[in-house]
């Protein structure tokens, strides 16, 4: 295999980058691995393709035994139509970005407060603290649905949001994140605001916060997506169709549609999008985000 | 805002903390290092608070009263609450549907882990290659890991179809036979592979990414004037640079795959004939379609032992690695 660019090339930062901007010279080696590349690439977009095709066909066409991706009596939104009338996507996905937009402000108020307390304050008490913490990364979610569903009924919090959002703002792993990116702040820029008589709490927010923009927004992104996705814990918690959030809303519309494919597949494709529109909007963010804390568990 | 402070303290950590009897915050005669220390036990329980509230609530809590339930006969009807010892743990170890549903974990673990470790890897080194367009690369491998479980499960249930769907029409095409993707028992576990795969490879590809890119340059530029070919610092310089990283990726691979539910759920129901239903559904299906939550949260606990057990060992790896 004549693949000489299969490593990145020996060339200096600068003109590596300026390479990948414009492109090199085309050999075999890089042609084989551009090949590659786009048969995986093509793979991995064909689901999101068949599922588009699907959801613009009749669906006469989407069960028609001779399966095409461009239908017969050619494409249509009818399925988008019935779905947007049926009117459960849109709160659905009103449902999800409010209890995920919840979590994650939960999430970092709460574990950056207790970051700062470990990275920066020495109380008693505080190694106890850190190995309880650190120990609970362990544990499995799936775990406690039994006696978790069993307090929200105790706490009448079963079929509301809250039971959707209270067990799911502890991130173990994320306050270590957190804790490490604060260990890195130089503590004299905090000596300036002690002469001034400050409280801990101003220096966290005044000086500790705004100098972790880049760590907070990666967290968030992560137990962002985390909580749109969820499916098992929202799912037990749930049962009104008024709050359901989308994943789980979709497992009971497949049901209620049976074999209605175009409806399906649009219902899918609406779902999916606002992950994905984030996604283009904040690519460079989420790929950080995801690459900077998606290790943290170990 | 030290107001806010204040009234944490008050509430998260009344009477429970030693060394705030002899909190001297406002007395003069006491040393100044006495009174700092003081104000920093509590400022420091007072930043816990908001979390320690939550984590003892939502998971300290749960974690103990599930251990004490699966000691119990309770039910979700009410019935026979009643402390019964081990009783539950001796039965879950005789129940075959148990260690069915546990080895059916154990070996979606095993054949998802190696390909969702590979297939990653390979992704990552081709794009790290410095390929034009590298926004489209990342898209279609990572886009997938944005959706929710059932998205992927309602896009993969179409495309298995056995007769309506794409992957069948496209064997037949290329002459080869029909598969009954989802409904028969040897290959369904396949199936729930390949979708996971497609799903969440692309979460490996941004590790393996970032961590190639953090490779310095150096090393290749050394090993280009000794004259390595590519292939030569790719398994020389690459695989052995990101040996650390290939081994916290397998190892949270595996402990993300011994979670499985949301696909198999979604896309068999742990059929057919329970071929692949796993153990998180089995406890699922135990709780709350059987009512017998001392018995489901029994066997929670058979299978936290499990993900203990692996952790340990993970940390054993790990610890020797660094060291």
């Amino acid at each position: 295999m004549a693949t000489e660019t299969l490593t990145r090339p020996a060339t200096s930062t600068a003109s590596r980058s300026a390479g990948r901007r414009t492109g090199r010279r085309m050999t075999p080696g890089r042609a084989a691995v551009l090949a590659v590349a786009a048969l995986l690439a093509v793979l991995w977009l064909v689901p999101f393709a068949w599922a588009t095709a699907t959801a613009f066909k009749s669906e006469t066409d989407a069960a028609a035994p001779k399966i095409s991706w461009i239908p017969p009596s050619g494409f249509t939104v009818d399925a988008f139509v019935k779905v947007f009338q049926d009117g459960n996507i849109p709160l659905w996905t009103w449902n999800s970005l409010y209890t995920s937009a919840a979590i994650t402000v939960i999430t970092l108020v709460i574990s950056a407060l207790v970051a700062y307390a470990l990275s920066r304050i020495d109380f008693r008490g505080k190694k106890v603290l850190m190995v309880v913490i650190i120990a609970s990364i362990i544990i499995p979610p799936p775990v406690l649905i039994i006696p978790l569903f069993y307090q929200m009924v105790a706490l009448h919090m079963i079929d509301t949001s809250w039971a959707i959002i209270l067990p799911q703002v502890i991130h173990p792993a994320m306050v270590f994140v957190l804790k490490k990116f604060f260990d890195q702040i130089p503590r004299e820029l905090e000596e300036a605001a002690v002469m001034d008589g400050a409280s801990r709490m101003r220096m966290f927010l005044q000086v500790v916060l705004p100098l972790s923009r880049p760590i907070l927004a990666a967290v968030a992104i992560f137990v962002f997506i985390g909580a749109w996705n969820n499916f098992l814990w929202p799912f037990i918690a749930t049962n009104d169709g008024s709050i359901l959030t989308l994943p789980v809303g979709l497992q009971t519309i497949k049901s209620a549609y049976g074999i209605q494919y175009a409806q399906n597949m649009a219902s899918a494709l609406l779902a999916a999008l606002p992950l994905i529109l984030m996604f283009l909007f904040f690519q460079r963010q989420i790929i950080k985000g995801v690459a900077t804390t998606g290790l943290a568990g170990t | 805002m030290s107001s806010l402070a204040t009234s944490h303290d008050s509430e998260g950590q009344a009477g429970s903390l030693p060394g705030l009897s002899r909190q001297k915050q406002f007395n003069q005669a006491g040393s100044r290092s006495r009174s700092q220390g003081s104000r920093d036990n509590l400022n420091g329980w007072a930043f816990a608070a908001p979390f320690l509230a939550f984590f003892l609530v939502f998971l300290v809590w749960p974690l103990l009263y599930g251990l004490y339930m699966s000691m119990t006969g309770k039910s979700l009807t009410g019935a026979n609450d009643s402390v019964i010892g081990f009783a539950n743990y001796a039965e879950a170890l005789a129940d075959a549907d148990m260690w069915h549903s546990l080895g059916n974990t154990l070996y979606f673990t095993v054949i998802s882990t190696i390909p969702l470790v590979i297939v990653a890897l390979v992704m990552a080194a081709l794009v790290n290659v410095g390929l034009p367009a590298q926004w489209l690369w990342r898209l279609s491998y990572f886009a997938p890991y944005l959706l929710a479980s059932t998205v992927v499960s309602l896009f993969f249930t179409w495309m298995y179809n056995p007769q309506l769907g794409l992957i069948n029409d496209t064997l037949v095409k290329i002459g080869l036979p029909k598969v009954a993707w989802l409904n028969d028992p040897g290959v369904a576990m396949w199936a729930i592979v390949i979708a996971t795969l497609w799903w969440t490879v692309g979460f490996n590809f941004l590790l393996y990414l970032a961590a190639m890119q953090n490779i310095p340059a150096q090393h290749y530029e050394a090993a280009s004037l000794d004259g390595a070919g590519a292939w030569r610092q790719f398994f020389s310089i690459t695989l052995p640079q990101l040996a650390p990283t290939t081994v916290m990726i397998v190892l949270l691979q595996i402990l993300a795959s011994l979670k499985i539910f949301d696909q198999v759920y979604q896309m068999t129901a742990g059929g057919p004939g329970g071929a692949t239903r796993p153990v998180v559904q089995y406890i699922f299906e135990t709780g709350f379609t059987g009512y017998r939550l001392g018995y489901s949260a029994a066997i929670s606990y058979i299978f936290f032992g499990l993900i203990v057990a692996v952790s340990v060992i993970q940390f054993f790896i790990t610890r020797r690695r660094s060291a």
